[in-house]
């Protein structure tokens, strides 16, 4: 178990939206503008790290059979204070991420890293994991919403990119252009990895 | 009580805010258990039912003991000067209530129905960790929806999702069999299929009613 190796491999080998299909409901829904893709990677990633570490740190008391409910009241407890912190500090993006920020509760990802790895690996280890994971799906989050965002609407991060003349492909920014984004990314990705292997 | 209300809630529910397509509240079952039709009906009326149960739950848990109101329970008990507020519990408490309500439905259908505990049973855990059972529960909230509105609300979320699953478990169905790029089997075409649908529900978007 190498330290580089458990960071990095969040980020393509192991990218939890992307290769793994974990977390997709936020994926789609807040992927339609950059600037509340990457506040959800942010919220999650910090989630992510606080909850692998703790569950890291109590899993010699934890028993077997309770398990996740426990990993579920911890996870809760830190996305309880995400939100309070959001809604006070930046209450624009909490009213546009809407109920997807008490939702990362229910994000597979969390509670998948809690059951996959941080219930049995040090608590090093479970915090570089959180990191990485959190890294791979804002990644996986800003890509998507770039593509969205820059077509969609013309713009990034709110600026328009575009001449007056753009005319925008509306649909990417609506629900269906959601699913048809993640699709050809999932499709590419797949790709990808025929190729690697072939 | 308003009927007409209790009926538009159910319509937009279903068909203009279709808890899958247009809100993105839970994609993971609806790919995930959508091979086949009858893991799609089977897993359709689990959350039908564990949505309608849990938007009723979660309703009487915010009336009652977290929402500062005079009908506050630890208000009436220890007869504070101000009723608490409570109300940053609600992720914690909806997600745990959540949990053990699908947990004891689980015992209670094993021990009643064992028929149905074979075609639903498979199902109910999955549930604990579908978003659309908190996001109903978050949305009758953030809706100042009252107990009925509440309880139709999650009934018509229910359904809605019901619809978009089997649509889906026929799709797939069929395209098993037709010839598709390597890259694009399994999820990835699941995906596109799901754009499709969405573009046609968004027709349901200009339906006024009143």
């Amino acid at each position: 178990m190498s330290v580089k190796k458990e960071f990095f491999k969040g980020f393509y080998k192991e990218n939890p939206v992307f290769r793994l299909a974990l977390g997709l409901c936020p994926a789609l829904a807040v992927s339609n503008s950059v600037q509340n893709a990457v506040g959800m990677g942010v919220a999650a990633t910090f989630v992510l790290l606080c909850s692998n570490s703790i569950v890291s740190l109590i899993r010699s008391g934890v028993p077997k059979k309770i398990r996740i409910p426990i990993y579920i009241v911890v996870i809760a407890t830190f996305v309880t204070i995400v939100d309070l912190v959001m809604a006070g500090f930046a209450p624009s993006l909490h009213k546009a991420l809407g109920i997807f920020v008490p939702l990362i509760v229910v994000n597979c990802v969390i509670l998948g890293r809690a059951e996959a790895f941080a219930g049995k690996n040090s608590v090093f280890y479970s915090f570089l994991d959180g990191l990485g994971m959190g890294i791979g799906f804002t990644l996986a989050l800003t890509v998507v919403s770039v593509v969205r965002e820059l077509f969609g609407d013309g713009k990034l991060w709110g600026i328009p990119i575009f001449g007056a003349g753009f005319e925008p492909v509306l649909l990417l920014i609506l629900p269906p252009g959601a699913f048809l984004t993640l699709g050809l990314f999932l499709a590419f990705f797949n790709w990808l990895e025929t190729r690697r292997v072939n | 009580m308003d009927f007409n209300q209790l009926i538009i809630i159910s319509i937009s529910a279903i068909f203009i805010n279709n808890f899958v397509l247009a809100r993105f509240l839970g994609i993971c079952p609806y790919i995930g258990v959508s091979k086949n039709m009858d893991s799609a009906l089977g897993m359709g009326m689990a959350v039908v039912f564990v949505m309608t149960l849990a938007s009723s739950v979660t309703w009487l848990i915010n009336q009652y003991i977290l929402k500062p109101s005079p009908s506050n329970i630890f208000f009436l008990i220890f007869a504070t000067e101000q009723p608490p507020d409570l109300t940053f519990l609600k992720t914690i408490s909806f997600i745990l209530v959540i949990a053990s309500l699908v947990q004891f439905v689980e015992m209670v259908v094993q021990k009643a129905s064992p028929t149905l505990y074979r075609s639903l049973g498979i199902y109910l855990p999955l549930i604990t960790t579908n978003c659309a059972i908190l996001g109903v529960a978050l949305l009758n909230l953030d809706e100042n929806y009252n107990f009925i509105e509440s309880i139709i609300h999650g009934f018509a979320a229910g359904l809605g999702f019901t619809i978009a699953l089997i649509l889906m478990a026929g799709i797939r169905e069929r395209l098993d069999l037709a010839p598709i790029p390597k890259a694009l089997k399994g999820i990835p075409i699941a995906f596109l299929m799901a754009g499709l649908m969405s573009i046609a529900f968004l027709g349901f978007s200009g339906l006024k009613i009143r």
